[in-house]
């Protein structure tokens, strides 16, 4: 990490051009995140106090934003479970066909979520593939928010997987054999030696699928069954009150979103930066 | 306020445009919005009314077209996007162009026969082959077991004829007792397991996925279900009294001055009231507003039913904040007791 004794502006380089990257940074980050968040924020602050209150806290926007994180939670939780257990695989084993599963990982990035939303429902449907498997057990999936955790699941799997697969690739075997010659058991290994270098990879990626599947509105539609308080997300109630040409409510209920998100990602990183420190590996 | 938003989005739609060679509309083209169920139509249409301007006035015209929610597509005009005509589903989505854009007068739905619905069309029951859950009318709808489905009113233009429809035949049941009609149409949407955000997704729900055991659908979408997606496995239930839903049509006069293209956009709208034009339509399963026009077969497959007009509830204006405006009777239904 920087030095803590001196914080300087610029630190001196070999190479220049500081002044113009940092400037053409500035600038592009700018056009594409800062000022369309800032229109946000303006459109959202000349709403007043009160208006803002009562568009913000009704109840039905609070229903729709606890379906949103929390699904979104769910899903990111599951997301760094598996997609621990895919990278290992896919980093620890050698198989056939293991090229393609590593390819196929990427794929719910390049398909349009919409086209993920609509085969996702087929399947998972009462009547579906997968669905009527779990109809007989009284366990529906599809239009319940079960499917909104189903599609924020497959939207987020990448982002766990990539971030883990680079780090656990760099691990040194030795440390686990080390570990073994000490006479730890495989539990202890992988708990001691093995996890604790990897958590900030999995944070960053939990973190990554998460904020990805706050957002999410394409694949969640289709399957979501759009109830209000049941299984209504939060940005379908943006684009609802869109749809009412309610500009004011619909960045009312933006902004909200805009600051818990960045709260809980300001809350991982804080972890993050922990988990750094304590475990000390690789900053 | 408002203007400050719609600039700043402006500029970012104009940024993210560029980039996709923002269209540069020439006299040739001309830009038809429209909502999710015309597809089939207008693609029809427009080959007959491109071969009809060609041998009028000699020039070839290409004719686009976009799809989309009524309202979502109402939205995009106003925020820029530049269609020449638009035929929606709503009257009060028009109605949204002209207030917030000014881009056509007020007065528009005049100036075209029959309040600017070319065709018009109605809700009916779309059910399984057979109909094993009896639905006869509307108080069947809200028997035990019974699922319906139907889109969302706040996304759908189609859902919102679709509650209307329900209302016009709760209030002659209850001789207008508003309580009781309110009471009916809360049940009704206790029976809704899945809200689409538009009449397609509702159909497909429906019909591909074989959830619920009746569709409220356009009687186009309907017909549609029957005879093309799904051969035998349906069969249409023609309620006691539904509504008239006119879905309207519209110039957008100033982005057609824009694009010197008022001529022909204004003949295209004109052309659906002809001959041709009402066959067209009724060969979608669009109901003409001129019969005559259309073969005595054609309008045979067409039940006649009593229908409700959206005048009978008072007009778009006020039925618009009423019902589907933010507060209004269909929020008040979903609020939690």
């Amino acid at each position: 990490m920087a030095d803590r004794t001196a914080f300087r502006w610029k630190r001196p380089s070999v190479i220049p051009g500081f002044g113009v990257t940092f400037g053409f940074s500035m600038a592009y980050l700018s056009l594409i995140v800062l000022i369309p968040l800032a229109a946000l924020l303006i459109r959202s602050a000349s709403l007043g106090w009160a208006d803002y209150w009562k568009l913000a806290f009704d109840p039905r926007t609070l229903a729709a934003l606890r379906i949103s994180f929390g699904s979104s939670f769910i899903a990111a939780l599951v997301n760094g479970v598996f997609g621990l257990i895919l990278a290992w695989v896919l980093v620890r084993y050698r198989f056939p066909g293991k090229r393609l599963i590593d390819s196929m990982i990427d794929l719910p990035f390049a398909l349009p979520t919409a086209v993920a939303g609509i085969a996702l429902s087929t399947l998972y449907a009462p009547k579906g593939w997968i669905g009527s498997l779990f109809a007989p057990f009284g366990i529906k999936i599809a239009y319940t928010p079960s499917g909104i955790v189903v599609a924020l699941i497959f939207i987020g799997l990448p982002f766990v997987v990539r971030t883990v697969q680079p780090v656990l690739a760099d691990l040194d075997r030795e440390l686990e054999e080390a570990a073994a010659t000490l006479g730890a058991n495989r539990w202890q290994t992988i708990l001691r030696v093995v996890l604790p270098p990897l958590i900030p990879a999995i944070l960053t990626g939990f973190a990554l699928a998460l904020a990805r599947a706050i957002g999410e509105y394409g694949s969640v539609i289709f399957i979501a069954g759009n109830i209000p308080f049941v299984s209504e997300i939060a940005p379908l109630l943006i684009v609802i009150r869109l749809e009412e040409f309610s500009y004011s409510a619909a960045t009312a209920i933006a902004s909200l979103m805009l600051a818990i998100s960045f709260a809980m990602l300001l809350a991982i990183n804080l972890i993050q930066v922990w988990s750094r420190r304590r475990f000390g590996y690789a900053g | 306020m408002r203007l400050q938003l719609r600039a700043l989005t402006g500029l970012a739609t104009i940024a993210l445009t560029i980039a996709a060679a923002a269209p540069v509309f020439a006299q040739n083209r001309l830009l038809n919005v429209s909502y999710d169920p015309t597809r089939e139509l207008y693609r029809a249409y427009n080959d007959a009314f491109t071969k009809y301007w060609k041998e009028k006035t000699g020039k070839t015209i290409a004719i686009q077209q976009s799809h989309g929610g009524s309202g979502a597509q109402a939205r995009a005009v106003i925020d820029g996007l530049e269609a020449d005509v638009v035929t929606l589903a709503l009257e009060a989505d028009i109605d949204a162009i002209a207030q917030n854009s000014g881009k056509i007068p007020a007065d528009w739905r005049g100036r075209l026969p029959h309040n600017s619905s070319p065709y018009t069309s109605t809700i009916v029951f779309l059910v399984r082959k057979g109909n094993p859950k009896g639905i006869k009318d509307w108080d069947d709808l809200v028997k035990d077991g019974v699922e319906v489905i139907t889109p969302n009113p706040k996304t759908s233009g189609g859902a919102r004829w679709n509650v209307l429809a329900a209302w016009a035949w709760a209030l002659h049941k209850y001789n207008g007792d508003e309580g009781k009609v309110r009471d009916y149409v809360a049940a009704l949407f206790k029976h809704v397991p899945v809200l689409d955000t538009g009449a397609r997704g509702s159909t497909t729900t429906f019909v591909q996925r074989k959830i619920g055991d009746v569709l409220l659908a356009w009687e186009n979408e309907a017909f549609l279900a029957l005879d093309e997606l799904g051969v035998g496995e349906f069969d249409i239930v023609v309620p006691s009294i539904s509504i008239k839903a006119e879905p309207p049509v519209a110039l957008v006069d100033k982005n057609a001055e824009k694009h010197r293209t008022t001529e022909v956009a204004r003949a295209y709208l004109e052309y659906l009231y002809s001959d041709v034009g009402q066959q067209i339509a009724a060969k979608n399963y669009y109901r003409p507003s001129k019969p005559e026009a259309v073969s005595p077969e054609a309008i045979k497959r067409f039940p006649s039913l009593k229908l409700a007009t959206i005048d009978d509830l008072g007009g778009w204006k006020i039925v618009q904040p009423k019902f589907f405006g933010d507060g209004g009777i269909f929020d008040q239904l979903y609020k939690p007791k």
